[in-house]
């Protein structure tokens, strides 16, 4: 029986704590990379823990897939997590919902921060096209979508901002290593911030090792992680606008100029 | 392998392929009309310029920049560098650091004896050409010796930043059977106007191209062939807006691949195409004179745009990339034509158009290294559903007789590789290569039937892309974002300012010294 006070991972039996971890050492395969394996799996805090596979990595490296029990549950009764409240709406809806509410368009501004040249996540959401057979922000009437492409500067982001008059800035940041992502992401914080800004516009990024969690950390109002889809963020930006009252302000006339810098 | 499984419409094919000779004969005209900044520093490279002044700019760019003040581009770097080496007595590395100290300006440089002085810069072209032939003879030695593994070959990435770590990823790679190493390079490299100097350590996404550090990776690679008893190739990146630069720098430090397309850096890093057009033309001509193989890049169309709906721009493209490489003298076993794994899995028997694609890719271009990659853009952190994906990748590649195979990482959507999940790709691959090593010479596709049929749809979409393409011009079709959905203006994009026309009396030793005879173009009368 799973008791929420006390949940455990489930292998093939309630509450036996099973995981499974694959890890590579910088040792040669034998007897002693193979008990550093299994006393880094104890101080990890596992349980019974067992090598189950090692492979020679060559070049004094050795792979390990090891399994282990976790001796302690987890009471989510006591949990909190942060989740922006968002009510799904479909297409139709988000562009009915806009019009009725809110009763102009939309300016959303898009963009790949920094160096980062990745732009697979930012078009998923913007593009006409969409993802998944769900359309991008461009083909939202109500909406008007700018994508900025790949390697902006965060300073040609937000002077876009303030040119169009944006509700919501969209970053998207795919390369993480060394943790750039998070300076990148930090930095726009620091330009808004400076420029008035911040308070004005929603501000949302997104990507594959984004969390909601992490962006509210870094001073965002939203963070968007894989898997997401472009009405689960359209749906945000439009009552995120209602809800904070960010409506009222007019668009700026350019923004309903046909977009022409990109591409 | 060689047999045709698809029953392809021939006179088709033929259409296409003359449709996408005539489009790339009408952008050759722009070719040979004009150079570009890269190519004359690509010129001053292999003169044996090198280095970098006191504020770290390379002396490739001071000297080029020096010259194209004053307008003399349109002579070639190579005259002007010749000109003064010729007056001063200098060599020409000693004539680039008085460039950069200030002392020299080379187009102010008395010009005694202009034929002399082209008589020297042909000299300095013999002694580069020199010794890319050394890394050719070198390579096939190795090859000779050694062995290069099997086709399809592994192709797998190092990324870390720093060219050490990469050595140590890259080694081990191919101690665990990977015969291709790519060392991805610093994200945003492809912008540079310049390519760095000395070893680094400092790249994120990557680690700089710089000449040091193919250097470093070929020494540890070919320590490790000993070892081996197998020739592992070195792969980097002839894209960007040092497209040529890189290329030259691969061919003196036996690099074996470039990726190395005549669209990429229009559509996917917006840099001018009436720039790209030209770095291109030059760039695949060093690359086909050092043998190396090239990768074109029509993988990336699909990334953007849909895989299905979008599989044909793949081929005309390809028909387009050909064209661009036979004409810049690369044979077809260099011309690594790219494509990709890229429909999504949910797709009822997407193994099956995937197969036709391949297939049909290999028929078209049936000696053509054709390069195949991954799937990226719907591999989510299920890192067992990837690797699953990554079985019926590798099955369609060895079905189908794929060259070069872009192995894909089960951390795809999470990380840059781990050395243990190269580890795995290279282990999947070569399961699945061996366990289904003669699929392909057993099997018969039905007639008309779903591989057939969808082979067939994608090269009569192709063709009549290439021949509304033919009408309107690449420029135009680029303009009006016919590959990969993206539109790019004429005049648009990174790098325009760096497009020369050539003067009556432009000057370059390389075309004559690198290409075969029949391609290569009168110069201006006083060049010859």
């Amino acid at each position: 029986m799973m008791k929420p006070e006390d949940v455990r991972p489930y292998g093939d039996t309630a509450n036996d704590g099973a995981v499974q971890l694959s890890f590579t050492l910088p040792l040669p395969p034998g007897d002693l990379a193979m008990e550093a394996a299994k006393v880094i799996a104890r101080r990890i805090g596992l349980e019974e823990p067992s090598v189950v596979h090692s492979q020679d990595l060559t070049n004094g490296f050795t792979f390990f897939i090891v399994y282990g029990k976790v001796p302690f549950g987890v009471d989510v009764t006591r949990l909190e997590v942060p989740k922006f409240q968002v009510e799904s709406m479909d297409f139709e809806e988000i562009n009915a919902f806009v019009r009725d509410k809110i009763g102009r368009k939309l300016v959303v501004v898009g963009a790949s921060t920094g160096t980062d040249a990745h732009t697979l996540g930012l078009d998923a959401i913007m593009n006409m096209k969409g993802y998944a057979g769900k359309y991008g922000l461009e083909r939202y009437p109500e909406f008007v979508a700018v994508n900025l492409g790949s390697q902006v500067p965060n300073e040609v982001l937000v002077a876009k901002a303030i040119e169009l008059g944006a509700d919501a800035i969209l970053v998207s940041q795919t390369v993480t290593q060394k943790n750039i992502h998070v300076r990148n992401l930090t930095e726009l914080v620091e330009l808004l911030e400076a420029e008035g800004l911040r308070d004005r516009v929603i501000l949302v990024c997104g990507g594959p090792r984004i969390t909601h969690e992490l962006a509210i950390e870094l001073g965002y109002d939203a963070g968007f992680g894989p898997g997401t889809l472009p009405p689960m963020v359209a749906s945000y930006i439009a009552q995120e606008v209602v809800k904070r009252g960010l409506f009222s302000r007019k668009a700026s006339p350019e923004a309903g100029k046909k977009w022409e810098g990109r591409e | 392998m060689g047999e045709a499984l698809l029953d392809l419409d021939q006179k088709l094919i033929d259409r296409a392929r003359q449709a996408a000779r005539h489009i790339t004969s009408d952008i050759h005209q722009h070719i040979t009309a004009n150079t570009t900044t890269a190519i004359e520093r690509t010129v001053a490279r292999l003169f044996g310029v090198d280095g970098v002044d006191e504020d770290d700019v390379p002396l490739p760019n001071v000297v080029v920049e020096n010259i194209h003040k004053d307008g003399g581009l349109k002579r070639g770097a190579a005259f002007w560098l010749a000109n003064a080496v010729h007056y001063f007595g200098y060599d020409v590395q000693e004539v680039a650091e008085a460039v950069a100290r200030g002392s020299v300006d080379l187009c102010k440089v008395p010009v005694k004896d202009a034929a002399e002085a082209r008589r020297i810069a042909q000299d300095l072209a013999r002694k580069a050409v020199e010794r890319i032939d050394a890394a050719r003879a070198k390579r096939e030695e190795y090859v000779a010796r050694l062995g290069m593994g099997r086709e399809p070959y592994l192709y797998v990435i190092v990324a870390t930043g720093n060219i050490e770590e990469d050595v140590v990823q890259a080694t081990a790679a191919v101690r665990q059977g990977a015969d291709i190493i790519a060392v991805i390079r610093h994200t945003g490299q492809s912008l540079l106007d310049y390519v760095p100097y000395h070893a680094t350590s400092g790249g994120f996404g990557g680690t700089y191209a710089t000449q040091e550090n193919f250097r470093i990776m070929r020494r540890a690679l070919d320590e490790t062939a000993e070892d081996i008893g197998r020739y592992p190739r070195l792969v980097n990146y002839a894209s960007g807006l040092c497209m040529p630069e890189i290329a030259a720098m691969g061919a003196l430090e036996r690099l074996d691949m470039m990726l190395n397309d005549a669209m990429y850096g229009i559509l996917f890093r917006d840099i001018n195409m009436k720039r790209t057009f030209v770095d291109q033309s030059f760039s695949r001509m060093i690359n086909a004179y050092a043998g190396i193989v090239i990768n074109t890049g029509e993988d990336n169309y699909l990334t953007t745009d849909d895989p299905v709906e979008a599989a044909h721009t793949v081929l005309a493209s390809q028909f387009i990339n050909e064209q661009f490489a036979l004409r810049a003298g690369l044979p077809m076993k260099q011309i690594g034509l790219g494509h990709v794994f890229a429909i999504y899995p949910e797709v009822e028997d997407g193994l099956l158009y995937s197969l036709a694609q391949a297939q049909m890719t290999r028929e078209i271009f049936p000696e053509a290294p054709l390069k195949y990659m991954p799937p990226t853009k719907h591999i989510t952190g299920n890192i067992f559903k990837s690797y699953a994906e990554h079985v019926m990748y590798n099955l369609v590649s060895v079905a189908t007789g794929q060259g070069i195979q872009l192995l894909g990482m089960l951390t795809e959507a999470i990380h840059t590789p781990f050395l243990h999940d190269r580890y795995l790709a290279i282990d999947n691959a070569k399961y699945v290569f061996n366990f289904a090593r003669h699929l392909g010479d057993e099997v018969m596709y039905r007639k008309d039937g779903r591989v057939q049929g969808w082979a067939a749809q994608i090269l009569t979409k192709a063709t009549a892309m290439l021949e509304e393409i033919e009408k309107i011009g690449l420029m135009t079709a680029l303009e009006r974002g016919l590959f990969a959905n993206v539109k790019r203006p004429k005049e648009g994009g990174k790098g325009a300012d760096g497009v020369v026309a050539k003067g009556p009396d432009y000057f370059n030793p390389f075309p004559d010294l690198m290409l075969p005879p029949e391609l290569r173009e009168p110069q201006g009368g006083e060049g010859r």
